[in-house]
């Protein structure tokens, strides 16, 4: 036990009390092994349960944490299957920290055994929506055989939080502050090249880091504003940050927050309503809620987990191309065994796989660019590149087989560390990195050959 | 005595579209005209906003969308019913938006009927029962 000293408001921990206890319980039951168990892998026979509690950015953590066996991903995978959640393939792509979550999930025990204190499937999904009814979140982590930490925040008070209104669409809505770092107004005369486009993903370069953009007028389905100034509110949900662009700051305050109607729960997006000094009633946003709405936190989480799975200063040397569409592309170098120049004139076709003869062999060719159908056309110059008469191709091997990749134009090759900004949504691309100051997307060869040659990466006989 | 009221209750009427609705006095709060409703978006279309009713915020339903009828051609501004909602132990309030108040109404169970089973839409599990008066027939909603 650590932080007895932390305080809390006596609502709060009315409403905590429970969940509490129930984590605590769960811990003993789940996740501590019996002592057999633990002996065989090598901890003291007595388990131990950890909690604590302490103050941290505004909000009250209070983390419990046992050095028990943990959660084992594919039994919750398993178990979401059976349950028919999902389906194997849908649960094979969650990421670990989602698979997790999923115990949140009202029904759900993977227990094997119920027993006097807990298994019975009720409970997890309860803890969560006594947290969230008081505007708190809960997070599990959990490494199979060595424990689990679940980390409840909480906000200090129910009733007043200190929030920044903004307008957008003529709306006006409260943003708890607890969730604002800072906030960036881009002047007019700088508005159209400091934003950047990644196809459909507008992100701003916040000091050398690719800050994603969520238009609130957009998720919101307001009517978009056309004024050339941008704010941009910057907002961290946990880990990750994104940029709310909204038409206007106003100011900050105080508010009262009151709870939304049943009828209005279900909207992930705001967190309450509040009465505002003129009487009129504006509606508090939900920052994790906007921000999973437009996939900016789960797809940002992904990627944190990415990055510390990867030694983060790891170099690779990429290849660059440009797309027609003038945008950069770059293929890892170690994936590409040659550059080729291919004249059209030597394509024939084989079923409809476009091959060439090269080097004694038959040679598959796949247009990257016809695979990722967004960067295909070019709206200034439909024609460049696909139709040239020299072709470059990249070809990449793998256990023994060759295929063609035909890209754009090559413009060089760069030394890049390869920890990703941010993914990019789409099949064929694997993320997008800043290469030589430009938003460069890295291409995912292995998806982009299994769409045209499905079973190139299948053992062969 | 108690038996009498519950039987012979009276109605707060009102129109909507072209029929000529009731809900239960007793549940009503009280009655408003020209509220700011602050839209909500994303919400389903049938929650028009929130309202400021002293200092307690609640929803505003639009009836009209609810009911499954034309949603009104916002020529002047609806009226606003405040009503308490008893389902089960939990209370809860609610703002109705209709076209126009009527007045309060006796309405003896006698006169009243089951909905005729050829009645279909949105409307028809909303409705309690109907009413035959003199003047027309009359609707009557139930709350939960």
């Amino acid at each position: 036990m650590e932080g007895k000293d932390t305080e809390l408001d006596k609502t709060i921990i009315e409403a905590i009390k429970d969940p509490l206890t129930h984590m605590v319980r769960n811990s003993v039951d789940h996740g501590i092994e019996v002592p057999a168990a633990r002996l065989a892998a090598g901890k003291p026979a007595e388990g131990c349960i950890y909690l604590r509690a302490y103050h941290e950015g505004g909000k009250v953590t209070i983390q419990i944490r046992d050095d028990g066996a943990g959660i084992d991903p594919m039994r919750i995978r398993a178990t979401a299957v059976e349950r028919g959640l999902y389906t194997a393939e849908q649960a094979a792509k969650l990421s670990e920290h989602e698979v997790l979550n999923l115990i949140f999930v009202a029904g759900f025990s993977t227990a094997e055994r119920v027993t006097g204190i807990s298994g019975r499937g009720v409970g997890m999904d309860v803890v969560r929506t006594n947290i969230d009814k008081i505007g708190g979140s809960v997070d599990l982590a959990s490494v199979v055989g060595a424990g689990t930490s679940l980390t409840i925040k909480i906000p200090l008070t129910l009733a007043i939080i200190p929030e920044l209104v903004v307008t957008s669409g003529h709306e006006r809505f409260a943003i708890p502050q607890i969730n604002l770092l800072e906030l960036v107004r881009i002047e007019p005369d700088k508005a159209a090249t400091a934003i950047e486009d990644v196809y459909g993903a507008p992100v701003y370069r916040l000091r050398g880091q690719l800050l994603p953009l969520v238009y609130l007028s957009k998720e919101l389905g307001l009517p978009q504003n056309s004024a050339a100034t941008v704010n941009i509110v910057v907002l961290q949900v946990d880990e990750t940050q994104f940029g709310l662009v909204v038409d206007s700051v106003l100011d900050t305050g105080e508010i009262v927050v009151k709870p939304l109607d049943k009828q209005l729960k279900n909207l992930a997006v705001f967190a309450g309503a509040t009465i505002m000094g003129d009487g009129t009633v504006a509606l508090i946003l939900d920052v994790y809620g906007l921000g999973s709405r437009a996939h900016a936190v789960g797809k940002a989480q992904a990627v944190a987990s990415a990055a510390k799975a990867t030694p983060a200063e790891q170099k690779e040397t990429m290849l660059l191309f440009q797309s027609p569409d003038d945008g950069r592309m770059a293929i890892p170098l170690s994936q590409v065994v040659r550059l080729e120049e291919m004249r059209a004139s030597m394509l024939e076709m084989a079923g409809d796989v476009e091959v060439v003869q090269y080097r004694g062999e038959i040679l598959s060719l796949i247009r990257v660019f016809q695979v990722l159908p967004e960067r295909r056309r070019d709206p200034r110059n439909p024609d460049t590149g696909v139709q040239s008469d020299l072709l470059p191709v990249v070809v990449h091997r793998h256990s023994g087989r060759q295929v063609g990749l035909v890209v754009g134009r090559i413009i060089d090759t760069v030394e890049e560390s390869l920890a990703m900004q941010r993914t990019a949504g789409r099949a064929g691309v694997k993320g997008c990195v800043v290469i030589q100051g430009k938003v460069t997307e890295i291409l995912d060869v292995e998806s982009v050959v299994r769409a045209i040659v499905p079973d190139f990466y299948k053992a062969q006989p | 005595m108690i038996d009498l009221i519950s039987q012979h209750r009276q109605y707060c009427t009102f129109r909507l579209d072209q029929y000529h609705c009731g809900i239960d006095v007793l549940g009503v709060r009280e009655i408003l005209r020209h509220q700011t409703i602050t839209p909500v978006p994303l919400a389903p279309p049938v929650v028009k906003g929130l309202i400021n009713l002293r200092g307690q915020i609640i929803t505003a339903i639009d009836l009209r969308i609810r009911l499954g009828f034309p949603s009104c051609p916002e020529i002047k501004p609806p009226i606003i019913i405040v009503v308490d909602i008893r389902s089960g132990e939990e209370g809860s309030t609610a703002a109705l938006l209709v076209d126009e108040i009527g007045d309060v109404i006796d309405i003896d169970p006698v006169s009243c009927e089951e909905p005729p089973d050829t009645m279909h839409g949105a409307i028809r599990e909303l409705i309690q029962a109907v009413c035959k008066r003199d003047q027309g027939l009359r609707l009557i909603l139930d709350l939960t």
